[in-house]
């Protein structure tokens, strides 16, 4: 098991060593003509993933690709491409993996849509339970239960 | 009573099946978005001879192997002598993609370690990388006659993969007509 782990490791600083995912990246120096551009590139940066550093974002990563991706993000909003335009251009080359909020498609609405899907299904099957069982608590007593209990009843207010 | 123990162990056979899966893949692998459509176009200076240029436009008609790589990538030299193999069969065109390297690293590179790259582009900062969506050199793309891609791999190929995967499907594509 311990063996298992330090392999593990190993596998782990090897894989860090070949793609380089240093943390906290550095202000890249950019100057935008005015500040909706620069708020725009920051939505932006921050909406994509590096793929390198797959749990980071592009404002995130000093990853070389996060690097060179936030250039090329800086660029487009320079020309002042929008902001779907970019986030277009980007998943044309890396894939709806690039967004860390995955797009409403085909392939992705059981995604969105499992967990209130999964809700609804444990509501209806509770709603169920609860109704089947509603009788039980209204049980009705044989004649005989019933005189058996009058009788004790009396017996206790005889006494 | 044997319905209420069975289903909960049901669901929980279900759920092992899903994680088990889930470990058994490669996260690295991203679906590529390009599978069957057409190659990002490039022009490039050639490496080793920048007045030369190499464009994608240049290759259609013909199957070929785009392989990105770079002198600082370790993961390239696990590869490249099964590249070099490929290229003395002569069974089909290597084409490299020397990405965000300089010339001379390069130039050394390939002198140290054999070319088996018919032609290879110069792609000093890296945009034609971005246009065919690289993130983990080294990637081996397969074009087809059409310049469609038609596979991406990404990481250094294996010799199995190159048996099994890559020969069987240029065979098929230089069966096509384009």
């Amino acid at each position: 098991m311990k063996a298992h782990f330090n392999s593990l490791c190993l596998t782990a600083a090897l894989l860090l060593a070949f793609f380089g995912c240093p943390g906290n990246a550095q202000v890249d120096p950019v100057e935008f003509e005015n500040q909706e551009q620069q708020l725009r590139y920051q939505n932006i940066i921050k909406e994509l993933r590096c793929l390198v550093c797959q749990n980071q974002n592009l404002a995130d990563s000093n990853a070389g690709l996060a690097k060179d991706l936030r250039r090329k993000t800086f660029e487009m909003v320079s020309q002042g491409r929008q902001y779907d335009e970019i986030i277009q251009y980007m998943v044309e080359r890396y894939g709806e993996f690039v967004l860390y909020r995955p797009r409403i498609t085909a392939a992705t609405w059981l995604l969105w849509f499992a967990p209130f899907i999964f809700l609804a299904g444990i509501i209806v099957l509770a709603m169920i339970k609860i109704r089947k069982s509603k009788p039980a608590s209204t049980a009705s007593f044989t004649d005989a239960e019933l005189a058996k209990a009058r009788s004790l009843l009396e017996s206790h207010r005889s006494r | 009573m044997l319905k209420k123990t069975i289903l909960p162990f049901v669901v929980f056979v279900i759920l092992v099946g899903f994680l088990a899966m889930g470990l058994n893949r490669d996260p690295r692998e991203v679906p590529s978005p390009f599978i069957g459509k057409p190659a990002p176009e490039f022009s490039l200076p050639r490496l080793s001879a920048p007045e030369k240029r190499i464009s994608s436009k240049q290759l259609l008609g013909e199957v070929w192997l785009f392989n990105v790589w770079a002198s600082w990538c370790a993961a390239c030299l696990v590869e490249h002598p099964l590249l070099n193999q490929l290229s003395q069969a002569d069974f089909v065109k290597i084409i490299g993609l020397n990405y965000k390297d300089t010339q001379v690293d390069a130039d050394n590179w390939l002198q140290q370690h054999g070319n088996p790259y018919a032609m290879t582009g110069f792609d000093r900062l890296g945009d034609v990388g971005i246009d065919y969506g690289v993130y983990g050199v080294p990637e081996t793309f397969v074009i087809d006659k059409a310049g469609l891609i038609r596979l991406k791999h990404i990481g250094p190929l294996t010799g199995k993969d190159i048996e099994d995967t890559i020969i069987p499907l240029v065979e098929r594509l230089k069966g096509e007509n384009s």
